[in-house]
């Protein structure tokens, strides 16, 4: 867990006395690093904004809502509508079986599992948050794909009502959003396991003390006292997952079979992402083409920057009001 | 919540003989609901002739926590129930996740040891047609260990800096807003960080990035943050009565940073650097715009394409042949493994390292 | 509602350390019985044997008999659940949930209990509160967070949270070591009240407070640290502070050892 509070060691006085060079040139250095972090934000932003505005004023689509990409055109349409749906679709599948899995992975290793087993099981999943998203990509296309064929014939044939969940032509490769979404979770159990089993491990014991001398159940306990100390821990550690299946590359370039359009059928071989999009695109792509994507890749990094602000504002509001005592 | 439960005793109103020894499942109820569950589950499912057995697991496991609902609730009341189903929920949980997980390594090791050999770590793929077996991963290696150093040798040092900076000097708006855009820039995806470089060179170049250096640039954007935050959280650990001890003997402060401050995180420090480099060690995506990838061997980082490992196991899948993707799976089983060291050197040296004041 | 305690035999162990040695005692209903001794004499320890909550922490276990009234705590198929709804308990540091209202807090563990009706709830949270004088400082603030309260006020939510599921029991673990004079002095005169209803048995390090508060008080000790500690003896208040029977016990009150 990182936070943002100030740190607490600093010494806090500004003096004006003498300051030997030494110090001055310490400092000097160590504050030119932190202003050159600054920098290069600033310059992501301006670069690919710059950019992104001489591909767009071009644009003979609307940017937002075209559906296709094809900024080799003379004149060039292209658009993000289809890129933005599928990795927001993508994601939210991701998050949705990820989250539950992961949080009940951190209990099981802070409260279930042998105490045995709990320490080298932690250990493993740290590892796993390390392997390179290429592998997973490979994983999911190689192996992933043909194994989850079943998967989509049944969901389509029981679950097929739901709209949602029917597939246009059942014999097509399960290469879907669907498929996409799953792999994608798989990819960051391991990071939103890791944060929040961080995170419950801080729950002071006497909070948990408390509600077993209520008489409460193990999992009382952990309705009363753990998740809800925990909760802002959790979110923040789901939006560390969401931002990294929102930009997420070589795992849905490999996986799913891109095509420009927008539906509502997870299941079915369709759609694309922004990160895939521009992996599949740049090799054929000239100068102009690369503005584009860039445009698109702007488009992303705002989205990201919301859903990580958005983050730091929620689990700030929960600080507040928990306003931890202890 | 739980609803009203038969054994709660009544809580208001006339004393009532308290009951501590309720009725409860033997121990290996469980062990027993679950065996149960299985045989019933695989047995509906041979018998109904349901070709995945994945489906036959799905109804094993709806059996076993429907049915130890049941069983808990009759005999023990409903409390103890819902307790019962939240573990065998958190079981399942890990257990679901153990399969893909445990898939993926296996699968990895299978696959990739079948084209892993000498030659495929010291031969690159220069004049080996795709279709062929043979070639390796020698200039990939190559690659990848290059522009990781150079990342590294960028980012380690403004890293660490900023990390004191904000610890040791920062106070007031500036260090906030370090603060705030180190963990921005810890939200930027990778792709990004390779179409900000790209979009630099076109400015400055007028033409395209086509050698490893760029890629390090790429790399040293998501490293930065990744060090700055380890940095901080090890330096914070640094008690401050040895700063005070420092400075109260008249030793500057600058020499207290590097004399006292950084000697005692160092382990830490290290630590930090090594998952860093880890990270990105893997990281294919900017790779692929910057660097372009090649299959012969390219020893200078700022001249030429190279190739990297995480972009080579690209280039082999999209290939598509079989002998391409038995060196992919090779090529991910060194990976994983250089992946692997890196991260259990690290967390030797924490551990050898470690202040003894720490959590 | 009120019942009697009765321990025999009973030691207690952290892995293969023996933290407590074959104690043996009654505790008297609708009484206030204190336990005293120097650190690590294992009193707390032995309060926590008396609700099953030693045996959360890893590794803990106990052997011995407790008999409430005539059911034994760690007899086959006791859940130890139930046991801690009958045994109440107050710890060291006030534990308010952090993220509930005073109001959810107090209610906490009647509506573990099934008690869901607003009515029903609304009448046993006033209870609670008032039987733990605090009705009259939150009474108007019952929906904001129990954190916010002072450290003298969040202990007394959090005896109103024990009282208000009705245990038998009220176990204190030295209730009032983090709170200022007059904090603690509120607790003791809550105490008072309280053992009209309640069997209450209360950890200190305070001889003072266990001669103010108790009808009778245990004297434990420990040989040597490492040692188990040991029921040294056990009688009216009255008399273990002014004719004790054991010579360790007038060291330690008269402030020569400890």
């Amino acid at each position: 867990m990182t936070t943002t509070a100030p740190p607490p060691t600093a010494p806090p006085q500004k003096t004006r006395t003498v300051t030997r060079p030494g110090d001055r040139i310490f400092s000097g250095l160590s504050r030119g690093s932190g202003i050159f972090l600054l920098v290069v934000m600033a310059a992501i932003a301006i670069f690919l904004t710059y950019r992104a505005v001489q591909a767009i004023s071009k644009d003979h689509g609307n940017f937002l809502t075209t559906f296709e990409w094809n900024a080799s055109l003379n004149p060039p349409v292209f658009g993000v509508a289809v890129l933005a749906y599928g990795t927001v679709v993508s994601s939210i599948i991701a998050m949705l079986i990820a989250v539950p899995i992961a949080v009940g992975i951190a209990l099981f290793i802070t409260h279930y599992a042998p105490r045995r087993l709990g320490g080298p099981i932690a250990y493993v999943i740290d590892l796993l948050a390390a392997v390179p998203s290429i592998v997973y990509g490979l994983w999911g296309a190689l192996f992933l794909v043909p194994h989850l064929r079943g998967l989509n014939l049944w969901l389509d044939k029981y679950f097929g009502w739901t709209y949602i969940f029917h597939k246009q032509d059942p014999n097509s490769a399960p290469r879907s959003l669907f498929t996409v979404g799953i792999l994608l979770a798989i990819m960051i159990l391991p990071i939103i396991t890791n944060v929040s089993r961080e995170v419950i491990r801080q729950v002071p014991r006497m909070h948990e003390e408390a509600a077993l001398a209520l008489g409460a159940t193990r999992w009382e306990v952990i309705r009363l006292s753990v998740l809800p100390f925990a909760r802002s821990g959790i979110i923040s550690a789901s939006m560390l997952g969401l931002g990294r299946a929102l930009g997420e590359t070589m795992a849905v370039a490999t996986v799913l079979s891109a095509s420009p359009q927008l539906s509502g059928h997870i299941l079915d071989p369709l759609g694309g992402t922004f990160s895939q999009n521009i992996v599949a695109k740049f090799g054929e792509a000239d100068e102009f083409g690369r503005d584009a994507l860039i445009a698109s890749g702007l488009v992303l990094f705002i989205i990201t920057l919301l859903v990580n602000g958005a983050a730091r504002i929620i689990i700030q509001r929960r600080k507040e009001y928990s306003g931890a005592n202890a | 919540m739980s609803d009203v439960v038969n054994d709660a005793q009544p809580l208001s109103g006339a004393p009532a003989p308290s009951r501590l020894a309720t009725a409860r499942l033997p121990r290996w109820a469980p062990l027993g609901i679950a065996v149960g569950a299985i045989v019933v589950g695989f047995g509906v499912g041979a018998a109904a002739g349901w070709k995945s057995h994945i489906q036959w697991g799905l109804l094993a496991l709806f059996l076993f926590v429907a049915g130890s609902y049941a069983i808990t609730a009759r005999v023990e009341g409903r409390r103890q129930a819902k307790d019962r189903v939240a573990t065998s929920l958190i079981w399942a949980s890990f257990i679901l996740a153990v399969i893909p997980l445990y898939s993926l390594v296996q699968t990895t090791i299978s696959k990739g040891s079948k084209a892993l050999d000498g030659t495929f770590l010291t031969h690159s793929m220069n004049n080996v047609l795709t279709i062929q077996p043979g070639g390796g991963v020698y200039h990939a290696i190559i690659g990848t260990l290059e522009q990781v150093a150079i990342a590294t040798a960028i980012a380690a040092p403004i890293g660490i800096l900023t990390a004191i900076y904000l610890v040791e000097y920062g106070v007031g708006r500036l260090a906030r807003w370090v603060t705030f855009f180190v963990d921005v820039m810890t939200g930027v995806p990778s792709i990004v960080a390779g179409l900000f470089i790209l979009s630099v060179w076109f400015e400055a170049t007028g033409q395209a990035p086509h050698e490893g250096f760029a890629g390090s640039l790429a790399l040293t954007i998501l490293m930065l943050p990744v060090v700055v935050r380890s940095t901080e959280e090890m330096l914070k650990l640094v008690p401050n009565e040895l700063r005070e001890a420092s400075l109260a003997l008249g030793v500057p402060k600058w020499r207290t940073i590097t004399k006292v401050v950084i000697p005692t995180a160092v382990g830490g420090i290290t630590t930090g650097v090594m998952l860093a480099v880890a990270r990105i060690a893997g990281e294919s995506a900017p790779i692929a715009l910057l660097v372009f990838g090649s299959d012969v061997i390219n020893n200078n980082p700022f001249q030429g394409p190279q190739s990297s490992l995480p972009y080579y196991i690209y280039q082999q899948y999209t290939n598509g042949n079989d002998p391409s993707y038995n060196r992919a799976w090779s090529a991910a089983l060194v990976l994983i493994a250089f992946v692997m060291i890196l991260n259990a050197l690290a967390r030797a040296i924490a551990r050898w390292k470690a202040p003894k004041t720490g959590r | 509602m009120a019942k009697r305690i009765d321990v025999s035999g009973l030691s207690a162990y952290y892995g293969t350390f023996r933290a407590i040695d074959d104690i043996s005692m009654t505790i008297e209903p609708r009484s206030v019985t204190a336990f005293i001794g120097p650190s690590g004499c294992g009193k707390s320890t032995f309060l926590r044997t008396l609700n099953r909550m030693h045996e959360v922490v890893p590794g803990a276990r106990v052997e011995g008999k407790v008999l409430l009234d005539d059911e034994n705590l760690y007899g086959s198929g006791v859940d130890p659940v139930s046991v801690r709804r009958t045994v109440g308990m107050v710890f060291q540091r006030p534990n308010p949930f952090p993220t509930m209202s005073i109001y959810d807090n107090v209610a906490a563990g009647l509506r573990l209990n099934g008690i869901r009706k607003k009515g029903e709830l609304d009448s046993i949270v006033e209870k609670s509160l008032k039987g733990a004088n605090l009705w009259n400082e939150v009474k108007d603030r019952l929906n904001k967070p129990g954190s916010g309260l002072s450290g003298g006020q969040q202990q007394r939510l959090c005896i109103a949270r024990a009282i208000a599921v009705e245990p038998q029991v009220l176990l204190m673990d030295e209730p009032c070591s983090a709170l200022d004079p007059i904090s603690t002095l509120a607790i003791e005169d809550l105490i008072g009240e309280l053992k009209t209803q309640f069997t209450i048995v209360i950890v200190t390090h305070n001889m003072q407070q266990a001669a103010r508060v108790s009808d009778r008080t245990a004297f434990f000790n420990l040989a040597a640290v490492g040692q188990p500690g040991k029921l040294i003896e056990i009688d009216e208040t009255e008399r273990i502070f002014s004719n004790p029977t054991v010579q360790a016990t007038e060291d330690y009150i008269s402030g020569r050892f400890g």
